[in-house]
């Protein structure tokens, strides 16, 4: 196998990576890694003392922070618009933007792994994915996507190349997934997964799409370059028309 | 441009349909015995002479078996670590080497996902699964640590 992996336990979740051919120095993932720590010092609403915790408190502004934290807030702005306010920072009342700093970090560090000449490689952040490349020559990669209704099981296979792969859910964390513009636990969904080609906003489209449910479909279908597959909370589905069905 | 790179690619509750896979969840689901497996899987006499402390090494020829270990992940259930054993590269065997204990709903879900999952890797080596997007939080557990045994494949 000519495979690399890693896993890295951070943001209170694990992360993933497994890089293909052309390998990049071991430098190139010990950077990564150590970034993913300082972010998740940056923006863990769990630490007293990171800028996020400080920011929630009043006890600083953006300009007294790390610079992602403003990169971070003008991104949960635009996508409190694209969304139509179903994705919010402030869903659960405070300042909380971990519902948009896993997946833009898990964006970031590909990124940095095809800075360094990183081509083929996966990135898996506590189950939302990118992808770069393929995992072989002439073969995309396949991502099994986690049946919300069966545990351990996977309800379809996603194959592509280049792609974001993002799933939200019932249980993710054990808590509810809020609607930012009702402030009660969003109902309908079970799981829907948004592929796109970034994480960074295909995490939050997840997460909105569960917040908007069967109203997802055609929001998504409007959005360029974007798909979803949705499994309801009475265990039928739907995918939007871009995602070819195939195989047996 | 938009409608073209992505796609679906069968179902795995057709995989399980073809593997045919019967469950037999162990009322003790706690201890570390090994899992059932689905009947089609082919059949390896070597496989049960396989050590099973992680370093296994086929002595004898024929197929090559070994088993890797993953790391133990903390879920919100407890502790799971998943052990694989491998002919030839193939998954041919996934066994829990820990699960959660302690409550009457961690065994009544280790009775349930286990086997699941144990389905699901088969189907995962068949199918070309590279990775698992999704996370409800006992598959999530039970993903992880197999991706952590994979990693050391």
């Amino acid at each position: 196998m000519t495979a690399r992996r890693h896993v890295e336990h951070c943001m209170g979740t694990v992360f993933s990576f497994d890089l293909r051919p052309p390998h990049v120095p071991a430098a190139v993932l010990n950077d990564v890694v150590a970034w993913l720590h300082r972010t998740d010092a940056t923006f863990s609403p769990y630490r007293h003392d990171s800028d996020i915790s400080r920011l929630a408190r009043g006890d600083t502004t953006v300009a007294g922070c790390a610079t992602e934290v403003g990169e971070i807030l003008d991104l949960c702005d635009r996508l409190l618009e694209t969304t139509g306010g179903c994705f919010s920072a402030y869903a659960s009342g405070t300042l909380d933007p971990s519902g948009v700093v896993k997946g833009w970090a898990v964006e970031r560090a590909s990124a940095m792994l095809r800075r360094a000449g990183s081509r083929n490689h996966s990135v898996n952040g506590g189950g939302d994915l990118r992808l770069a490349g393929g995992p072989e020559p002439g073969r995309p990669w396949g991502i099994g996507i986690a049946d919300p209704l069966r545990p351990g099981s996977v309800t379809t296979v996603i194959t592509g190349r280049d792609m974001a792969v993002a799933t939200s859910g019932i249980a993710e964390r054990g808590a509810h997934i809020l609607d930012p513009r009702t402030g009660l636990p969003a109902t309908g969904l079970a799981s829907v997964t948004v592929v796109g080609p970034s994480l960074s906003t295909a995490d939050a489209y997840a997460t909105a799409a569960f917040v908007m449910g069967d109203a997802a479909r055609d929001w998504i279908e409007g959005l360029p370059g974007h798909e979803a597959h949705a499994v309801r909370a009475d265990g039928r589905t739907w995918t939007t028309s871009g995602l070819l069905v195939s195989g047996p | 441009m938009k409608r073209a790179i992505f796609a679906i690619v069968g179902t795995v509750s057709g995989l399980i349909l073809l593997l045919g896979f019967k469950t037999h969840p162990s009322p003790t689901a706690n201890t570390a015995g090994a899992l059932p497996v689905g009947p089609t899987v082919p059949a390896d006499p070597s496989a049960s002479a396989t050590p099973t402390d992680g370093h296994g090494k086929q002595a004898s020829a024929g197929p090559k078996t070994r088993t890797v270990s993953g790391d133990t992940i903390q879920t919100r259930f407890g502790p799971v670590q998943i052990q694989l054993t491998l002919t030839d590269g193939k998954i041919t065997k996934v066994t829990a080497l820990q699960l959660p204990s302690d409550r009457q709903r961690d065994v009544e879900i280790d009775n349930f996902a286990v086997p699941q999952l144990t389905q699901e890797t088969l189907s995962a080596q068949s199918a070309r699964i590279d990775s698992v997007s999704g996370a409800t939080y006992t598959s999530d557990g039970y993903i992880r640590s197999l991706q952590s045994a994979l990693d050391k494949a």
